[in-house]
């Protein structure tokens, strides 16, 4: 079963794969390449000079505010992974061990877009209703007495914002989930059972190694998602939430860009790194 | 196809005195194809121009763009973003556009690039109607406040037709920017749920209001709406509060941060319908607001108050910016319209929105009477008040918050800035957020 791979097949795939790569050369790395230029000009409090100075890196790394607001991005990064991973792993194990039905389990995992047929800022502000001081949750609260007050921690506050996260994100783990079970071999499943493996030892020796590409598409996902997201930060965490999208929102505000792209080419390479880890940890391709 | 609706109505009128004031603008080129007075000839040129416009949706919207299309020769082209993107791609991609409207505090970022070209007084026919808010020595009246800050005649002018710099109001003919609208923003409240009457700016910060307050997320002027309610509640009093040196900023940021930390900001804005939303929802009862944000509360019929303040208005401007792109035709074309803008009717629809376009004589040569009363006199209203769009806004007898035009633009007490210590401001601004 020896492929010989001719140069014109070779050919064949190169032009194969050419949309797709000038689509991202011009599109993703072009601009990426713009920003890492500008990350290197002087900004001298009003103006952005073309200028190389490695000064907007140098007070990146000195600045205490960057701790900070690295430390608030990992830990929101970190929360919606761990919520978003036990969620999406329960459903898409639901979805593929727990029916029989082919229909139903499509109904049912179509049932899990739903929410995204519409835009991302109409799924957030949908929040508000439910969670604002005259919200659907705080009339109950006071109706049955629970709190007299209204609780203010519902809406602009984190607890929002992590909301918003695992109800759009969850998705983006489960379905990688859900394709990486859909894909194990029954067999393996019978055959510990057979050698008297527990239900326990079955999920932790067998399903979820086999899970693990699944679980590195899913964290890629998610990583990604909330270390850029500036969104929900903005509108259900009343941008009281430093996170670094935050602080780069705020100088390009003030027309700081070449400190703004120092602080996005950081971003990038952190979530890169991560990235990085994941894919040396697990053989991602065999999922495809 | 933006044209269709225009042709039939084109009043040869108003075109002809327009196409004066076009006639000694568009350069040589151009006016040598004018020296016969064959406006027609002229009219014939400009008709396949395009000329693109992009600004804030408080002014770049479908009935401007129809206005304009309806009574100039070439077609009008508006597209409306937010502040921060007018800067972005006024900044980075001039040629994405042929006017920028940028608010006067973003001025110090636009003009020293050089990407832009002044305008000449000389050939601005509507000029000497233009409030003297943008001459010398920057007072709209001359019992009108200066205002801290930066007053919008410090940024108006440049040395030559070459030049990046700032020069004296009314020194030389060269404007930086052609300016469009004004107006002032206040504390809007919620009467129903405050119950007493607010008259201060020291309000903003009152722990009574914990919890149920909020503050622009654009740095600068977040800092100065807490800084004048600092100053007003007693506890420090600023050199310049449009114009902070670093102690003060400290100062205000310390105070800033620990009132986020008892509790007090219910949430930072940072567009108009934010500070709509978390009015009506009833999150938040105290906030600064630009007067058509408490009208559109108002229009959703919640009770909501433009609150005139002992302290004054924080207000703000916005003027076309020429990029250096535009040559021969398209610059005569520039020059038409900002000139149109200016000559009435525009002045009108604003006043039906609140706004003010700043050459009000003409405005209320197309302004009914009693619509002028009610807008710009503060008068109770005598008839029904509609908005441009046909919208009922106020029944007769109902007074606009904030009194007449006289009460707000000449009780300015501070101008929305960018301050000489921008970098440092909003690295500890970002702290406040961070904290």
């Amino acid at each position: 079963m020896v492929r010989v791979i001719t140069s014109a097949l070779r050919y064949r795939a190169a032009l194969q794969i050419s949309p797709l790569s000038l689509a991202l050369l011009f599109f993703l790395v072009g601009p990426v390449i713009m920003i890492m230029i500008m990350s290197f000009y002087e900004f001298t409090g009003f103006m952005t000079v073309p200028d190389a100075t490695l000064e907007n890196y140098i007070e990146l790394f000195t600045s205490s505010l960057t701790g900070v607001n690295y430390l608030q991005t990992l830990k929101m990064v970190g929360i919606t992974w761990v919520v978003t991973l036990v969620l999406g792993f329960t459903l898409a194990y639901f979805l593929v061990f727990d029916l029989v039905e082919l229909r139903t389990k499509l109904l049912l995992f179509l049932l899990c877009v739903v929410p995204f047929w519409t835009s991302s800022v109409i799924r957030m502000v949908a929040w508000v209703p439910f969670l604002g001081k005259e919200g659907i949750i705080n009339k109950f609260v006071i109706w049955t007495g629970i709190s007299a007050e209204p609780l203010q921690f519902l809406l602009f506050s984190e607890f929002a914002v992590f909301l918003s996260y695992i109800q759009i994100f969850t998705l983006f783990m489960m379905a990688p989930l859900f394709n990486v079970m859909a894909r194990i071999n029954r067999d393996l499943i019978e055959a510990a059972r057979d050698n008297g493996a527990s239900g326990i030892q079955i999920l932790w020796h067998v399903i979820i190694p086999l899970c693990k590409p699944g679980i590195a598409i899913g964290t890629i996902f998610v990583v990604s998602l909330v270390a850029s997201d500036f969104a929900a930060v903005s509108l259900l965490g009343g941008q009281r939430v430093g996170t670094v999208s935050i602080s780069m929102i705020i100088q390009m505000n003030m027309a700081q860009y070449p400190p703004s792209s120092a602080t996005g080419v950081i971003l990038l390479v952190v979530v890169l790194l991560i990235v990085g880890g994941i894919m040396r940890m697990v053989d991602v391709r065999k999922q495809l | 196809m933006r044209k269709t609706s225009s042709d039939t109505s084109k009043t040869g009128v108003s075109r002809r005195s327009l196409l004066k004031g076009t006639a000694a603008v568009a350069g040589v080129a151009a006016a040598t194809q004018l020296t016969g007075g064959f406006p027609t000839v002229w009219s014939q040129d400009i008709k396949d121009l395009t000329l693109r416009s992009t600004g804030g949706p408080w002014s770049h919207f479908q009935l401007l763009e129809n206005m304009a299309n309806e009574d100039l020769d070439f077609t009008v082209q508006l597209t409306p973003v937010g502040l921060d993107e007018i800067q972005k791609r006024g900044l980075t991609q001039t040629g994405s556009s042929d006017l920028f409207e940028p608010a006067y505090l973003q001025m110090k970022f636009f003009w020293p690039t050089g990407k832009f070209m002044p305008w000449d007084t000389t050939k601005l026919p509507e000029w000497d109607k233009v409030v003297d808010l943008y001459k010398a020595p920057g007072k709209i009246w001359p019992d009108a406040w200066f205002g801290q800050g930066q007053n919008p005649s410090t940024v108006s002018y440049t040395s030559g037709p070459d030049t990046n710099d700032f020069v004296e109001a009314g020194s030389t003919q060269w404007l930086t920017a052609h300016p469009v609208l004004h107006n002032a923003d206040t504390l809007g409240i919620r009467p129903d749920l405050i119950g007493r009457p607010i008259d201060s700016w020291a309000e903003l910060i009152n722990p009574e209001f914990a919890g149920k307050a909020a503050l622009v997320s654009f740095p600068t002027i977040g800092l100065m709406d807490a800084a004048t309610a600092f100053e007003a509640a007693g506890e420090i009093t600023y050199g310049d509060k449009g114009n902070m040196t670093q102690d003060e900023i400290d100062y205000s940021v310390e105070r800033l941060i620990q009132l986020k930390n008892d509790g007090h900001w219910r949430a930072l804005w940072s567009a108009f319908n934010e500070s709509v939303q978390l009015m009506v929802n009833g999150e938040v009862v105290i906030q600064s607001m630009w007067s058509p944000a408490v009208t559109a509360v108002r229009a959703q019929g919640v009770p909501c108050i433009y609150q005139d303040l002992k302290e004054g208005y924080r207000s703000w401007t916005t003027g076309h910016v020429l990029p250096n792109h535009l040559e021969g035709k398209m610059i005569g074309a520039a020059y038409d319209y900002v000139t149109w803008y200016h000559t009435g009717r525009v002045g009108a629809m604003f006043a039906r929105q609140g706004y003010y376009v700043v050459t009000p004589d003409n405005t209320r040569k197309v302004l009914p009477e009693a619509e002028w009363d009610f807008w710009y006199e503060g008068k109770p209203a005598t008839v029904e008040i509609y908005d441009p769009f046909g919208n009922l806004m106020e029944k007769p007898g109902t007074i606009r918050d904030g009194g007449s035009y006289k009460n707000r633009m000449g009780r300015v007490a501070i101008w929305n800035s960018t301050m000489d210590e921008n970098k440092y401001l909003t690295r500890r601004w970002a702290e406040f957020i961070a904290a």
